[in-house]
């Protein structure tokens, strides 16, 4: 009974109508795709650590959704800020953090950002604006409302990016949150990143209305829907957000058509979709192959790319050794940081 | 017969009010839901509107006469036929009525009363306090007022949200003035949305900004309570210190008066039980003034818990350009020598006039206001029990799980050793808080509860 559902469901939505994009230069395309592959293989890593049991708890990869967080971060400009949820590994390296800070907390090591003490779900930079790294699901849409209403206080021209999945869509803080932010026109992307599935259900089976563009609608929120997989198509509606916002019009809605190739976290078997889906997905669509092909097709050299994934590679594998060898926290450190 | 109006009570708590404004004359006809005065209270200011319908035989308070006490008979209506010559058999006012209220001519030349003060013993000087500092009196609604805008003066971080605290001045007027002194940039009205402005409040306070956060009651903070504790206590520990949020969430918590379960709930346990939060509950005006002022300045989440029975009360709170008063630290406000009793926010209502009743029979207690839960003052309960021996706590909240149960375990922990006999508890009952006015003060813990379990624990 539920089958055929969920392969209708993945059929709906399986050509994504992006439109055409603005066309990147050279060094946007090689930028998009250095910083895609990072996330990429630093996701593949640490998935293998977990599996060895290097890192513990929850892990919620990235895998596949690479796009809509690196195209939204080249829409941004410094001191804009950016909140998330669990699945925010590849947000906190879009954002400039340091591969080893990242992965030394997934190992829970001292030399991770949080000192081992926050974990996968929990991370923060002052410095890169990166406010977290929230482990409750919709909590970071109001945290995000209110970056953007401190923007507004300051007076600045900053913009907050709150990214939720379309589970999170349907949690009512987001819809109070929608309310204020129009009601007091605060600097707000609401990033609502479509992956198809919160944790094992999908969009057909959890939402009354599957068009996340509209969810603003009854605020006078515009929203527009976007092929997540495509980095262009990412940045350009993420440029026109961010100009919406910086106008003082108030808040945007961008709903990120993308999908997670990984299960739900490191735990999940997946058994509500097919591997054919995902495979079609990989297949047709995959957001680095994407910016990979276009490069070829630019006369960009197979050895440059190499060149590329190589130094990438060199990071990650940089950061997974700091990882497992940096120290755990000191007993000391259980009773730190709980007042200041 | 001549029927009597009375002075209305138009909330839950009011005791008194002025009467500002007759808006009818005595002769005039009167049909009923005429307006036919206006009443101040603290909170506000209400048309009190005719049930009956006749004549408006005679004016019994004037207009400008304050704290005229409720159900104090303010004006006679005369029905069809009757005259002024039937006034004389209006019935005597109510005993209650004319228990509480003076000859409606005496009191209007009568300077207007001081409103009713908090039962606080003196008996202890505050360590806070220089001697010789010049005092006012205000109630606790003004000193809370005057902190936050002495606070928003010296720190341009520091803005007031919430539900009606701006163009309404206030659910419960505590935030009366702030709009017009500091605008709707640092005044802000919200939708009635606590989880989601309590979101809003701690995004903005993880940039640096100092937000006041006013609940209108704790009751309605259940629906933050996931931002209170998941977001605000709990990221400068996940974050290994880099970053927190000095915000102070406020509001009235616990039982007001005949508001029934859903109202009437005393969080100060749940709050106090969290590591990263600081919960500071006071009783006195001066505390509530000086621990405000503390929790705004606070680099942490701070739960400021009021009770709404003590807004109207004065107290004396010193005249001082800055007076700040430590979060943390418990003030003994009576010593005595027999048994501590510990306390805080409206339990020290009875605690005090427990205290005054044991005094009559031979028993000194020495009466503790903790003033925070958390971080709990337990030196000086110990101090104090290790002088005494016997302790008893009193809370508005429920036993189980409770701040008694709290105390008198870190009692057993330090100071097992001295106690003459077990610590007692008075609490709220362990009951959803009914509506019907003997249960509701059946629920709630009384002097007489205190009386009796201070007795009980000296074994007399």
């Amino acid at each position: 009974m539920a089958a055929p559902k969920k392969a209708a469901a993945g059929a709906a939505q399986d050509k994504i109508d992006g439109g055409s994009p603005p066309e990147f230069t050279k060094e946007q395309e090689l930028k998009a795709l250095r910083e895609m592959l990072l996330i990429r293989r630093f996701e593949e890593k640490a998935g293998q650590l977990y599996g060895m049991g290097a890192i513990g708890g929850f892990c919620h990869l990235y895998i596949g959704q690479e796009a809509v967080v690196v195209g939204m971060q080249m829409a941004l400009k410094q001191g804009d800020q950016v909140i998330t949820g669990y699945r925010d590994h590849g947000h906190m390296l879009a954002t400039g953090m340091d591969a080893n800070g990242v992965m030394a907390e997934l190992t829970g090591r001292r030399g991770g950002y949080s000192k081992g003490k926050g974990g996968s779900m929990h991370m923060f930079s002052k410095e890169k604006h990166f406010y977290g790294g929230h482990g409750i699901v919709g909590a970071q849409v109001s945290l995000g409302t209110g970056l953007a209403f401190a923007n507004h206080y300051r007076g600045n021209d900053n913009v907050s990016v709150a990214y939720f999945g379309d589970g999170a869509a349907n949690q009512g803080q987001v819809y109070e949150s929608f309310n204020m932010a129009e009601l007091w026109k605060l600097p707000v992307i609401y990033v609502i990143e479509n992956n198809r599935y919160a944790m094992g259900t999908s969009v057909s089976r959890a939402s009354a209305q599957q068009d996340f563009s509209k969810r603003g609608a009854s605020f006078n929120i515009p929203g527009k829907q976007v092929d997540g997989m495509d980095v262009r198509a990412v940045k350009a509606a993420g440029d026109e957000a961010a100009a919406w916002c910086r106008d003082g019009k108030g808040p945007y809605i961008l709903e990120m058509q993308t999908y997670r190739y990984r299960g739900h976290s490191m735990s999940d078997p997946a058994k509500y979709r097919t591997r054919e889906e995902v495979e079609k997905v990989r297949h047709d669509q995959d957001p680095i192959e994407q910016v990979r092909n276009r490069l070829l097709a630019a006369k960009v050299s197979e050895a440059d790319l190499k060149a590329i994934d190589a130094e990438v590679r060199d990071i990650v594998n940089a950061s997974a050794d700091f990882a497992q060898h940096d120290p755990e926290p000191e007993a000391a450190e259980l009773w730190t940081d709980v007042y200041r | 017969m001549p029927i009597q109006v009375l002075m209305p009570a138009l909330s839950p708590t009011m005791e008194k009010g002025n009467l500002a404004k007759w808006l009818k004359k005595e002769g005039e006809t009167i049909k009923s839901g005429d307006v036919i005065a206006e009443i101040e209270t603290d909170k506000a200011t209400m048309e009190v509107e005719a049930t009956d319908e006749g004549t408006l035989g005679k004016i019994l308070i004037p207009e400008g006469t304050a704290d005229v006490a409720v159900n104090t008979p303010i004006a006679t209506i005369l029905a069809d036929g009757e005259s002024a010559a039937d006034l004389a058999k209006a019935p005597a006012p109510a005993a209650k009525a004319a228990e509480s209220a003076p000859p409606a001519a005496a009191k209007a030349e009568a300077p207007a009363p001081k409103a009713a003060p908090a039962p606080q013993a003196v008996a202890e000087p505050d360590p806070e306090v220089p001697a010789g500092t010049e005092m006012i009196t205000q109630t606790i609604r003004e000193a809370l007022r005057d902190a936050m805008a002495e606070e928003m003066r010296r720190d341009a971080d520091v803005f007031v949200m919430g539900e009606e605290v701006a163009e309404y001045q206030g659910a419960y007027k505590v935030t009366q003035g702030l709009l017009q002194e500091f605008g709707a940039k640092r005044v802000i009205d919200t939708p009635i949305t606590e989880h989601g402005f309590a979101g809003v409040g701690v995004g903005a306070a993880m940039t640096g900004l100092k937000p006041i956060v006013e609940f209108m009651t704790f009751n309605f903070a259940m629906q933050a309570i996931d931002q209170i504790i998941n977001s605000a206590a709990k990221t400068l520990y996940m974050s290994g210190g880099q970053m927190g949020c000095s915000i102070v969430f406020r509001g009235p918590n616990g039982a007001a008066a005949r508001v029934a379960a859903q109202h009437s709930q005393d969080y100060s346990a749940w709050y106090s039980s969290v590591p990263g939060l600081k919960v500071v509950a006071p009783f006195s005006a001066a505390d509530y003034k000086g621990l405000l002022k503390a929790a705004i300045r606070d680099p942490n989440p701070v739960i400021f818990l009021e009770n709404e029975m003590l807004y109207g009360h004065t107290g004396e709170v010193p005249k001082l350009d800055d007076f700040v008063i430590p979060i943390g630290k418990a003030r003994i406000v009576r010593s005595g020598s027999h048994v501590s009793i510990i306390s805080w926010s409206n339990g020290m209502s009875y605690a005090l006039k427990a205290a005054d009743e044991l005094a009559k029979e031979g028993i000194e207690a020495e009466v503790i206001d903790l003033r925070t839960l958390r971080p709990m003052d337990t030196e000086t309960i110990i101090n104090s029990v290790k002088k005494t021996g016997r302790a008893v706590t009193v809370e508005e909240g429920w036993a189980q799980s409770g701040v008694g149960a709290e105390i008198a375990a870190r009692i057993m922990e330090n100071a097992f050793d001295y106690l003459d006999a077990p610590v007692a508890r008075v609490s709220g009952k362990d009951v959803p808080m009914p509506y019907a006015a003997n249960l509701e003060k059946l629920a709630l813990p009384s002097a007489a509860e205190v009386v009796e379990a201070a007795k009980a624990v000296c074994y007399r």
